[in-house]
């Protein structure tokens, strides 16, 4: 097997898994009970916390476990909604974020509140004098993701951050799911209020991660109860998947570190591969993230090529996988400005570390053949 | 080329006389201790300064830590080169472009070493016409430079640093003998024991505990400051004394009034013991005048009575909000504001005297019987010894 399709999601490493069963198995107790046991569990909760808050390096308070991006950028966009709405109800956003960025941002309209997407460029990255000049007084948030999960392009959050930092009543939130552990981003340095990780694209568990809460952001919690999470996130907590989540972080920001020149030569591989190609447009911009290449072939429906590629045991994907099933127009390619024939033909091919140059050539020459035949066909 | 070194300036120790060796070999001692994790990572001393060989090492952790080491005034990472005036220009040239964003720079000489050919002043102007015709756009600013290029031409080599990162200041942990500190789980002690090492303390620690009406997770949370101040310093020794027998007696026996102050003086006495078996030579304590009944001046006028041990009070002038500043600031807070019950908010009487007399407390006291508890008290302490390693029990799951 192949596995191209990191960002959709990556398979579980072997060691996470065995800190989830080994956790799910010794310390079942519930963390907020008194008895010892649950002592024992509160503790390692905390450690959980702890290992998180350093490597990320930021204070053990500022860390809330959730399910997921999902979850993470919810609670960060609805939380600062309703909880500032009495400050104002205008929110910046783009044009290119992941659906539960944007879908949460639609549902606030309905509220009521004032949405701006900001428009990118044919890299898929905004203009931060366009962001700058969207402010307003009554703009309570800003939400940007790191790197896009379709493009791998690379917002500028230093820059988006250090203006948001100069409006301190409103708050900036990063989706940075997809730039953990291939894209370098600091916390504290970047002027972040709220930052939304996810255990299953860095090898973790689905149903973990973290968002990112800096200290003194208040906001109105998506779930009420037992006030876990510093009140933030009730509902007893799932400790085996905050601890595996942690170790999935740890491992991935060690590769991070290690081995992200491996990543970036099997993409530069394949884009050249893919640029001798007639017919062939590279979509990614040259200044991306190391893992995702996404291309299109016009006139080649890219569900054919998928299925074709399955048939050899290699697994690619078209647009991001949570918004494939609507139409066929991928609309982060759109909001670049890209051509329809190049926007209704995208493919994306997502690395990850234990991906190998090997693996890539016998895809590119597979992919290859599946072209020549398909173009073939169709004249 | 490349910054490779770790220099390493001297808090106040600097001034002193013939003992200052013992103060610089303790203090390399301490970094040693705290980089052992660190293979091939070496602490030179030289006069005057101390460095730490990077051999390789991504120096940003390596410098975290010895942010928090006492008695080191300020670090700077360093180029190290022979004392050869063009190597050390090409040198401060690197260390010039290292850094992008400056526009403006300085360059500071300082000539420890004599025999080096050129004296400061025209070094100085040497090196800034050097950085100044192979670099575009950046100009000199004596008053406020983006960047400062210092160099030092020291009798060995020469080191060139361009930024400085502010050390704990103070003095080496150990220089200072050992103070044995009352460690109750709260905000005050652990802020307390961080300046009693600021001086160059050694800590040991003591707390009272009662369970089971205080939990395990109250001595855990204990456990975890003390594990928490270790990194300032070294090991830390905590005495945890069983304290529910003798502290119900003292509620049967004792009057309301006094309970407290009684309490209080037993737990002087205690600690005056466990100081004498272990060769500790003062108590620490959280103490704040005014801040409780037990902190009053009359308060602490009769429960100094039963000791002669000097009684260290670091947070006695200071206010709540600075304490809890600090508290933030040395990683303790966020472990003190768990809520668990320690063992003086679990007996606490109804109306505890804020002025209480000597001569009533003993008085109650001589008529109460509270030796046996006492003996039984010191019988059982425990002792657990805190590292400053990982020690993180469950270390394998992350």
């Amino acid at each position: 097997m192949i596995y191209l399709d990191n960002s959709a999601t990556t398979k579980p490493e072997a060691s996470v898994l065995k800190s989830f069963e080994k956790v799910s198995t010794d310390f079942f107790a519930n963390p907020s009970s008194i008895h010892p046991l649950g002592g024992e569990s509160e503790k390692l909760l905390h450690q959980a916390k702890n290992q998180a808050a350093k490597l990320l390096e930021v204070a053990r308070s500022e860390i809330v476990f959730t399910s997921g991006g999902t979850e993470g950028n919810n609670l960060a966009i609805k939380g600062i909604a309703l909880e500032h709405q009495h400050r104002g109800k205008h929110i910046i956003t783009t044009a290119v974020e992941h659906a539960s960025v944007y879908e949460a941002c639609k549902s606030l309209e309905k509220l009521g509140f004032n949405i701006t997407y900001l428009p990118v460029n044919q890299d898929g990255v905004i203009n931060v004098n366009d962001l700058q000049a969207t402010i307003q007084d009554d703009t309570i948030l800003i939400s940007v993701m790191h790197v896009n999960s379709e493009l791998g392009s690379i917002q500028p959050i230093k820059e988006v951050g250090a203006i948001a930092k100069r409006h301190p009543k409103l708050f900036f939130h990063v989706d940075h799911v997809q730039g953990l552990g291939k894209v370098p981003l600091s916390l504290k340095d970047s002027g972040i209020d709220l930052c939304t990780m996810s255990g299953h694209k860095i090898h973790g568990l689905k149903g973990t991660g973290l968002l990112y809460i800096r200290n003194r952001t208040t906001l109105f919690p998506l779930f009420h109860g037992g006030a876990q999470e510093q009140a933030k996130r009730s509902g007893t907590e799932n400790l085996a998947g905050a601890v595996s989540f942690v170790r999935a972080l740890r491992l991935i920001l060690e590769k991070e570190r290690t081995h992200k020149h491996e990543l970036l030569q099997m993409q530069q591989y394949i884009r050249e591969e893919l640029e001798n190609l007639p017919s062939v447009f590279v979509n990614t911009p040259l200044h991306a993230a190391p893992h995702i290449i996404n291309f299109s072939v016009p006139g080649v429906k890219p569900e054919v090529l998928i299925h074709l590629l399955a048939e050899n045991d290699i697994y690619i994907s078209t647009k991001s996988a949570c918004s494939s099933k609507q139409t066929d127009e991928s609309e982060i390619l759109a909001a670049c400005g890209l051509p329809k024939e190049r926007t209704t033909s995208a493919l994306r091919v997502s690395l990850t570390y234990t991906n190998t140059m090997e693996e890539l050539q016998q895809f590119m020459s597979i992919l290859r053949r599946n072209i020549q035949q398909l173009k073939k066909v169709m004249e | 080329m490349q910054y490779d070194h770790i220099l390493i300036r001297y808090g106040e120790m600097a001034l002193k006389g013939k003992n200052i060796k013992a103060f610089i070999l303790r203090l390399q001692e301490n970094i040693q201790n705290k980089l052992q994790d660190y293979k091939n990572v070496k602490v030179k001393r030289t006069q005057g300064r101390m460095f730490v060989l990077l051999n390789g090492h991504d120096p940003k952790p390596i410098i975290d830590k010895c942010k928090h080491i006492f008695g080191i005034q300020s670090l700077s990472l360093a180029i190290k080169e022979e004392n050869d005036p063009d190597k050390v220009k090409e040198a401060a040239l690197y260390a010039l472009k290292k850094n992008a964003a400056a526009s403006t720079f300085k360059v500071t000489v300082k000539r420890i070493n004599k025999d080096f050919p050129i004296r400061s002043q025209e070094f100085n102007h040497v090196v800034g016409r050097h950085l100044l015709t192979n670099t575009n756009g950046i100009t000199v600013d004596v008053h406020q430079p983006d960047v400062e290029i210092k160099i030092e031409i020291r009798n060995e080599a020469t080191y060139i640093t361009s930024s400085v990162v502010q050390g704990a200041g103070g003095l080496p942990v150990g220089t200072s003998g050992k103070s044995l500190l009352l460690l109750s789980g709260g905000i005050d002690s652990p802020v307390a024991g961080y300046l009693a090492m600021k001086r160059g303390v050694q800590l040991e620690a003591i707390h009272f505990h009662s369970p089971p009406f205080t939990s395990e997770r109250a001595k855990q949370k204990v456990l975890d400051l003390a594990k928490q101040l270790t990194q300032y310093g070294k090991s830390i020794q905590v005495h945890l004394v069983p304290f529910t027998k003798l502290q119900q007696e003292i509620f049967r026996q004792i009057p309301d009034g006094y309970a407290m102050t009684t309490m209080r003086r037993i737990m002087m006495r205690i600690s005056e013991k466990v100081c004498q078996e272990q060769g500790i030579l003062s108590i620490t304590t959280g103490e704040n005048l005014g801040q409780v009944a037990s902190q009053t001046m009359e308060s602490m006028n009769v429960i100094n009575e039963v000791t002669n041990y000097p009684i260290l009070r670091p947070l006695v002038a200071m206010d709540k909000t600075e304490i809890i500043d600090i508290a933030k600031k040395i990683g303790t807070y966020e472990t003190s504001i768990l809520p668990y019950e320690d063992c003086c908010t679990v007996f606490v009487p109804k109306s505890p005297k804020t002025k209480p007399k000597r001569e009533k407390a003993n008085h109650f006291e001589a008529k109460a019987d509270l030796s046996e508890w006492v003996e039984e008290a010191l019988q059982n302490i425990e002792t657990i010894k805190i590292t400053s390693g990982q020690g993180n029990t469950y270390e394998n799951l992350f």
